[in-house]
C-alpha cells in the first residue's frame, strides 16, 4: 500500500524504478505497508528566523530509562530535566532550592508537615492538569512501590532519602499527602528531615503525569529476576510538565525531544533537542570539531586550549565536587595521626591541580565546596612541607618511610576526577619524595574498585570523590564520616554523634554553625585528605551564545541562547 | 567436521623429507635457503634489532621505564615535545615519562608478552594436540570438540573474557592471549600429525613392533612440528598486536604509565592533535616488530614447504 | 545435501551445551560478582545483600545453572544489566548496523583484494606484486584501532570530508523500517538519508576491511600462483584456448577455493575488529555494545553474544563447505 502511495505522489521516474526494484528484492522480508517515509512534508520551519532551532548535545551514555524516579545517573537526569519539573527547582547558578511548580511552601513548627502552594495553569504534555491531586499521586506512588521497585539500585534516591515504603512504615520518612483544594497540598513526614525541600529539587522527585503513569504501567518493572527491566512508561512514554516533550529514542544512537507548545514558561529558541550517544570522550571532542554536535559535557582538560583556539566556547561550572585521598585507618601505619599528617604535608595540592586537573579547580581544605552551608574559612590546614612530613614520619617511628597500598580506578572519568591515572601517578611521585612507597593497586571502576574500597578492608590509601546533588552539608560529610565505614575504617563516636545531631536540626542557622564546627573537628582529626574541588566544564559550538551552567547540573535547554 | 581445508593446502611434508634422507636435512636445507631470501633477511634483521634492544634496555635507556623524570614539566595543557628539553630527546608523555626510555623499555615488555603468551599457547596446544593426535579415538573427539568450542569464539573476545576474570594483574594479558592461542596450536599439531600417520616410516616403525607412544614421541612429533614453529613465529607478531588491543579496551593492568607500546598508544590518542609523536612512535614500533616476525615466519613457512623447496 | 545439513546442525547441540557450561563457569568466576555491578558509589553491604536475594544470586550454583539453561532453551537470553532491556532485543536492534558495516568492509576487502591478488600473481615480481605484498603486510601488522583512529583523524577532523562518527546524522530525521539505514533510505525514497548513512559507513568500513583485505590479497596471490602453472592450465594453453577462457574457466575458478574458505573464516576477525572500530567511530552496532558489556561486566549480554556467535560461526562454516561443491564439482560434501 505504501509503495503505491509513493508512486502516486509522483516523484521522478528514475526514483520510482529504483524504489520498486529494491522493494521487490527484499519485499518478501517486509510486511506490506510498513515501508513508508514518516517524514513531515513541511520543512519550511526555521526558514524566516536565521536560527537553526535544532540543538544537538552529545551524551556519554543512553539514559537508564525515561522515568527519573527510577534513576540516579547524570545522563538520565540531564534528559529528565528537559521534560520534567519538580515542586522545587534550583536558584540559577547556585545549589540552593527555589520555587518551581510550587510557588511557595510553609513548614510547620515541628518540621514534619509542609504545605505547598502550586503554580496555576500548568498542564502535563498529555493534557492532564497539574494540581494537588497530581502531587499527592506522585508522593503516594513512591511510597507504595513494591518488589523490584524497592531495590536500592532501582529507586536509589527514594531509598536513600525517604528510607522506607508503605510495607516498612517504621523506617519511612514519608507519612502522607493531603489535598487541600485544587492548588494546595500538604505533605506530612513521619520523622524530621532537614533536607526535605532541597531534596525535592532532584529530578528523581519530579512531577509526572498520573494519567500516563497509570496508562503505561510505570511501576511494572522487574518482570525478570536477573536485572530490572524497563516499564512501557520508562521505555517510551514519559510525560511531564517541562518545556520539551518526548519524541523518539533510538537506543544507542539518539534521543529526540521537541517543544511543548502549551508550556507555562518561556519557551526559548530551541524547538528540537537531539541527544546523541557518543561514549568515547575523545570522540565527543572530535564530533564537536567536525560540527556534528553543538555541545558536550566533561571536556578533558587537555582539550580545552585547542578547542578555545578553534573558536569553541568552554563553559566551566562552579565546582560542587570534592576529590579526596582516602585513608584506611585499619592499616597499622595509617591509624597513626602523625603519619596522616605527614602524608598531608607531603602533598603539594596546588602542583597536583596545575599538573592534572582542569582550569577553575579550587584547592580543597575541607570536604565540602565553599558554596555549601557550614564551609569554614578558618579550618586547620596542612601546608605542603616535605621536610615537616619527614620529621613527622621519624617522630611516628618510620624514619625510612614505609610502604602502602595505593588504590585507584581505571577506565573511568568522573566529574571530580577526569583522569584518575594522572592523579595517581602524580601523588605517587610526590609521596616517594618523603620516603613513602606507594604500591599501585588499580581496579576497573565498576564494580571492582568501589567494591574493594567500600566493601572490604583490603585497601590502603585511595582516590575517590563526590559530586553534590543539592545544597546539603550532610550530602557530603554525612555520607563520608556519618558512621563507621570500611572505606575509612575508624570509629569516632564523637564525630558520628555530632553529624547525626546536625542532620536532625530544624533551625537552619544553628545547623550551619554546628557544621562549621564539625568541619574544624574533621580537619583536626585528619581522617583523609581533601585534595581539590575540580570544576567540570562543557564545550559548545560557536553559535551557542550562552548556556545556563549550574553547579548541580540543573540546566534546561530552553534557556540556551543561539546566534545562528 | 567444521572447515575442511582445501586440498591445495594439504601437502604432506614428510615424504620429500624422507626422499632427501634425514629430518635434520630438512632443517639444514631450509636454513640454507632462508639465507638467500631477502624477505627472511629483512625479517631477521628487524627481529635481531628488536631482541637486542629488548635485552639491553637497562643499558640503553636513560631512565627507568616507569619513572617520571619530567613530571613537573607536564601540565594538563602542555606536554613538552621532541627537542624542547635537552634531557628528553623525544619529549615527554602525559605522565611525565621520557618517551625515548619508554620506547626502549617497551621492546622488553612486548618481548615478554610475545614470548610468554606464545609459550603458553604452544604448551597448551601441544599438549592437547599431542593427546588428540597420539591417542585418536574418543580422546581425539572430546579434545577436538572442546577446541572447536573455543575456536567458535572470536580470538579477541576469548582473550577479553579471560582478562575479565583475571582482573588487572600484571600477567593477565599474557595469560589471556596465551590461552586464546591454545586451540589454534592444538588444531595445527593434530592436523600435522594426522598427515604423518599413514606415511611409510610410521608403517615401518609399526611393523618393527614399536609402541604407539614411542612412535608418536620419537617419530611423528618431530616431523610434525614444522607448521607449529612457523605458527609460533607468526603468533609472536599477533600477540604484540592483541596486547595493544586489550590495552585499548582498558584491560591492560599494571601502572598507568607502564612502558608498553599498546598502553602508550592508547593513552596517546587523547593527545593526537597536540603531540602526534606520542601515538605514532609506539604505533610504528608495534607495526615494525610485527612486520619482522611476520616476514621471518612467512619465509620459514615457504622454506619448509616442499612445493617451493624444489625450485 | 539435506542430510548433510541436518547432521551438521545436530553436531551443533553438544557444542552449544559445552559452551553454555563454560560460560556459566566463567560468569561465576567474575571478580566482585554480579550484584556489585548493579550498584554504584556508596552501595552499602546491606544493599548488596538485598540485590543478591532479589535476583537469586544466593541460590545454589546448580539451581542457577538450570534456571539459566531453562530460560535459554525458551529463547530467553535474560535482560541486559546496563540497559534494562532483553538481550535478544538489544541484539536485534544493533545487529543490522554491524551487518551493514561488515558488508561494506567485506565488499571493500573482496573488491580490491581479489583483483589485486590476481594481478600481483600474474605479474609475479613486478612493482604491483611487491606493492601488494607490502600492503598486505601492513594490513596485518598495524593495529586496527590505531588505523581507525588515524583515518578518523585525517579524513574527518583535519580534512572533514567524511562524517567522524555515528550511523546517520540525526538531523536528517530519517524513517527507519529495517534498521539497515542505507536500505531504509532506498525503500522509503529518502535518498539523502541513504546517502548520508552510506557516507557514515565508509571510514569504519575501510578500517575494518583492512585486515581481511590483506589476507585476501595474500591468499589470492598464492593460490593463483599455484594454479597458473598447473598441468591443466598448460594443457589448456597448448590446446590454443583463448587467454580469457583460461583465466575465467581454469585459473580463477580453481584459485577461488582457498579464497572462499578464507573469507568464511574472517568472521572472527571481523567481530574482533568491529569491537575496536565501532568504539572509535561511535558506531551503534554489536561491537560497541559488547565493549560496554565488557566494561560493565554485563554478563547476560556477553553470554548471549558468545552463544549467538558460535551458532553463526557454525552456519557460516556450513555455507562455506556447501559453496565448495558449487565452485568445484570435484569436492563433494560428505
Amino acid at each position: 500500500m505504501s509503495m503505491t502511495d509513493k508512486l502516486a505522489r509522483g516523484s521522478r521516474p528514475i526514483r520510482k524504478r529504483a524504489a520498486v526494484t529494491a522493494g521487490v528484492a527484499i519485499g518478501a522480508l517486509l510486511l506490506s505497508g510498513c515501508v513508508q517515509s514518516q517524514r513531515e512534508e513541511d520543512t519550511g520551519a526555521g526558514g524566516e528566523d536565521a536560527v537553526d532551532s535544532t540543538f544537538v548535545f552529545a551524551a556519554s551514555a543512553d539514559p537508564a530509562g525515561l522515568d527519573p524516579a527510577f534513576a540516579s545517573d547524570g545522563e538520565t537526569f540531564r534528559v529528565s530535566r528537559q521534560m520534567f519539573e519538580g515542586l522545587v527547582g534550583v536558584e540559577p547558578g547556585t545549589a540552593d532550592p527555589a520555587p518551581l511548580l510550587a510557588e511557595s511552601w510553609e513548614t510547620s513548627e515541628d518540621g514534619l508537615s509542609t504545605t505547598f502552594a502550586l503554580k496555576e495553569g500548568v498542564t502535563f504534555h498529555d493534557g492532564t492538569e497539574f494540581n494537588a491531586e497530581a502531587v499527592c499521586f506522585n508522593f503516594d506512588r513512591w511510597y507504595n512501590w513494591t518488589g523490584v521497585a524497592q531495590a536500592p539500585n532501582v529507586s536509589y534516591y527514594y531509598n536513600n532519602l525517604f528510607r522506607g515504603f508503605a510495607d516498612t512504615p517504621d523506617t519511612a520518612v514519608y507519612e502522607s499527602c493531603e489535598v487541600n483544594g485544587d492548588l494546595e497540598a500538604t505533605v506530612t513526614l513521619a520523622q524530621p528531615f532537614a533536607g526535605f525541600i532541597p531534596a525535592l529539587s532532584l529530578p528523581a522527585f519530579s512531577m509526572q503525569s498520573p494519567t500516563a503513569l497509570e496508562e503505561f504501567a510505570a511501576d511494572e518493572i522487574g518482570g525478570s529476576a536477573e536485572a530490572p527491566s524497563l516499564s512501557a512508561y520508562a521505555e517510551g512514554n514519559p510525560v511531564g510538565t517541562g518545556p520539551f516533550k518526548f519524541d523518539s529514542w533510538n537506543v544507542g544512537e539518539d534521543l529526540q525531544l521537541s517543544t511543548y507548545e502549551e508550556y507555562w514558561g518561556e519557551q526559548g529558541q530551541i524547538e528540537t533537542v537531539i541527544f546523541r550517544i557518543i561514549d568515547d570522550p575523545q570522540a565527543r571532542t572530535q564530533a564537536l570539531q567536525a560540527g556534528t554536535i553543538d555541545g558536550f559535557d566533561l571536556v578533558a582538560p587537555a582539550d580545552i586550549p585547542a578547542l578555545e583556539d578553534e573558536g569553541f566556547m568552554i563553559v566551566p561550572r562552579d565546582p560542587f565536587t570534592i576529590l579526596y585521598l582516602g585513608i584506611n585507618h585499619a592499616v597499622e601505619e595509617l591509624a597513626d595521626p602523625l603519619v596522616r599528617q605527614a602524608i598531608h604535608h607531603a602533598i603539594d595540592k596546588q602542583a597536583l591541580i596545575d599538573q592534572t586537573l582542569p582550569e577553575g579547580t579550587q584547592l580543597a581544605t575541607q570536604f565540602i565546596p565553599p558554596v555549601v552551608e557550614g564551609y569554614n574559612e578558618g579550618v586547620t590546614t596542612y601546608e605542603y612541607d616535605p621536610e615537616r612530613a619527614m620529621e613527622l614520619l621519624e617522630e611516628a617511628g618510620y624514619p625510612d618511610g614505609f610502604e602502602v597500598q595505593f588504590n585507584y580506578p581505571t577506565g573511568v572519568s568522573r566529574p571530580y576526577m577526569p583522569t584518575p591515572e594522572q592523579v595517581f601517578t602524580n601523588i605517587t611521585d610526590q609521596l616517594s619524595e618523603v620516603g613513602i612507597t606507594a604500591t599501585p593497586s588499580p581496579d576497573v571502576w565498576s564494580p571492582d574498585y568501589l567494591d574493594k574500597i567500600q566493601g572490604t578492608e583490603d585497601h590502603g590509601i585511595h582516590l575517590l570523590g563526590w559530586t553534590g546533588d543539592y545544597n546539603d552539608t550532610d550530602n557530603f560529610i554525612g555520607v563520608f564520616f556519618g558512621t563507621e565505614s570500611l572505606e575509612f575504617g575508624f570509629d569516632n563516636p564523637e564525630l558520628f554523634g555530632s553529624l547525626n545531631e546536625a542532620r536532625g536540626m530544624t533551625d537552619r542557622d544553628a545547623q550551619t554553625e554546628l557544621y562549621s564546627e564539625i568541619n574544624e573537628d574533621i580537619a583536626e582529626f585528619n581522617p583523609a585528605i581533601p585534595l581539590a574541588h575540580p570544576a567540570p566544564s562543557l564545550a559548545f559550538a560557536p553559535r551557542v551564545v550562552s548556556y545556563p551552567a549550574s553547579p548541580v547540573n540543573d540546566e534546561v535547554f530552553s534557556q540556551i541562547e543561539l546566534s545562528e | 567436521m567444521s572447515t575442511t581445508l582445501p586440498p591445495a593446502e594439504n601437502p604432506s611434508p614428510a615424504e620429500p623429507a624422507l626422499a632427501e634422507g634425514t629430518g635434520t636435512g630438512l632443517w639444514k636445507d631450509a636454513f640454507r635457503r632462508l639465507r638467500r631470501n631477502p624477505q627472511a633477511i629483512a625479517g631477521a634483521v628487524i627481529v635481531g634489532l628488536f631482541l637486542l634492544v629488548a635485552i639491553l634496555a637497562p643499558l640503553l635507556a636513560p631512565y627507568g621505564g616507569n619513572d617520571l623524570p619530567g613530571r613537573t614539566e607536564v601540565t594538563p595543557t602542555n606536554i613538552p615535545g621532541p627537542g624542547e628539553i635537552d634531557e628528553f630527546p623525544l619529549g615527554l608523555d602525559r605522565f611525565g615519562g621520557d618517551l625515548l626510555s619508554k620506547l626502549i623499555w617497551g621492546a622488553q615488555a612486548s618481548l615478554m608478552i610475545g614470548v610468554i603468551s606464545t609459550a603458553m599457547g604452544l604448551a597448551g596446544g601441544m599438549l592437547l594436540g599431542l593427546l588428540a593426535g597420539g591417542f585418536g579415538g574418543w580422546v581425539d573427539s572430546v579434545i577436538m570438540r572442546f577446541v572447536d568450542i573455543l575456536l567458535s569464539v572470536p580470538n579477541l573476545l576469548l582473550a577479553v573474557s579471560i582478562a575479565a576474570i583475571l582482573g588487572q594483574g600484571p600477567y593477565a594479558v599474557m595469560i589471556a592471549i596465551g590461552v586464546a592461542q591454545v586451540p589454534i596450536f592444538a588444531r595445527l599439531l593434530r592436523a600435522s600429525m594426522l598427515s604423518q600417520r599413514g606415511s611409510d616410516y610410521v608403517l615401518a616403525a609399526q611393523t618393527l613392533g614399536l609402541s604407539r607412544s614411542a612412535i608418536t614421541v620419537s617419530h611423528v612429533l618431530p616431523n610434525s612440528v614444522g607448521p607449529v614453529i612457523v605458527q609460533a613465529t607468526l603468533t609472536l607478531a599477533t600477540a604484540v598486536i592483541d596486547a595493544a588491543a586489550l590495552s585499548f579496551l582498558g584491560l591492560g593492568g599494571g601502572l598507568p604509565q607502564t612502558a608498553e607500546w599498546g598502553r602508550m598508544l592508547t593513552y596517546a590518542q587523547a593527545e593526537l592533535s597536540g603531540s602526534p609523536q606520542l601515538a605514532f612512535l609506539p604505533g610504528a614500533c608495534i607495526a615494525i616488530t610485527a612486520l619482522g616476525f611476520t616476514l621471518l615466519g612467512e619465509s620459514l613457512r615457504e622454506s619448509l614447504d616442499p612445493k617451493t623447496r624444489q625450485k | 545435501m539435506l542430510r548433510v545439513i541436518g547432521k551438521r546442525l545436530a553436531l551443533l547441540v553438544p557444542t552449544l551445551f559445552g559452551l553454555s557450561i563454560l560460560l556459566f563457569i566463567w560468569v561465576r568466576n567474575l571478580p566482585g560478582g554480579p550484584a556489585t555491578a548493579l550498584l554504584g558509589e556508596r552501595a552499602t553491604p546491606e544493599a548488596v545483600e538485598r540485590v543478591n536475594e532479589l535476583y537469586g544470586f544466593n541460590e545454589p550454583i546448580v539451581v542457577q545453572y538450570f534456571t539459566y539453561m531453562g530460560k535459554l532453551l525458551q529463547g530467553d537470553f535474560g535482560v541486559s544489566i546496563n540497559t534494562g532491556r532483553p538481550v535478544l532485543e538489544e541484539f536485534a536492534t544493533r545487529f543490522p548496523a554491524t551487518l551493514e558495516l561488515t558488508t561494506v568492509a567485506l565488499i571493500f576487502a573482496i573488491g580490491i583484494g581479489i583483483p589485486l591478488g590476481y594481478v600481483a600473481a600474474r605479474r609475479y615480481g613486478s612493482f604491483v606484486d611487491h606493492g601488494s605484498v607490502v600492503l598486505s603486510l601492513l594490513g596485518i601488522t598495524v593495529p586496527v584501532f590505531f588505523l581507525a583512529f588515524i583515518f578518523k583523524y585525517f579524513f574527518a577532523i583535519q580534512w572533514p570530508i567524511l562524517p567522524p562518527d555515528g550511523r546517520q546524522d540525526p538531523r536528517i530525521n530519517a524513517t527507519h523500517v529495517t534498521d539497515f539505514y542505507v536500505l531504509d533510505g532506498i525503500l522509503t525514497g529518502e535518498y539523502d538519508a541513504a546517502w548520508d548513512a552510506f557516507l557514515h559507513l565508509i571510514l569504519p568500513g575501510i578500517a575494518l576491511g583492512t585486515i581481511p583485505l590483506a589476507i585476501i590479497v595474500r591468499i589470492t596471490r598464492a593460490s593463483v600462483l599455484e594454479v597458473q602453472n598447473a598441468d591443466y592450465v598448460r594443457t589448456a594453453r597448448s590446446k590454443g584456448l583463448l587467454e580469457k577462457t583460461i583465466r575465467n574457466r581454469f585459473i580463477l575458478r580453481n584459485a577461488m577455493l582457498p579464497v572462499v574458505t578464507t573469507i568464511g573464516l574472517q568472521l572472527g576477525l571481523l567481530i574482533s575488529g568491529a569491537i575496536l572500530t565501532e568504539t572509535v567511530f561511535a558506531f551503534n552496532g554489536i561491537g560497541r555494545f559488547l565493549r560496554d558489556a565488557i566494561f560493565g561486566l554485563d554478563y547476560p549480554v556477553l553470554q548471549g553474544f558468545i552463544i549467538f556467535i558460535a551458532v553463526l560461526y557454525a552456519f557460516i562454516n556450513l555455507i562455506v563447505d556447501l559453496s565448495y561443491s558449487i565452485i568445484d564439482p570435484r569436492v563433494r560434501v560428505q
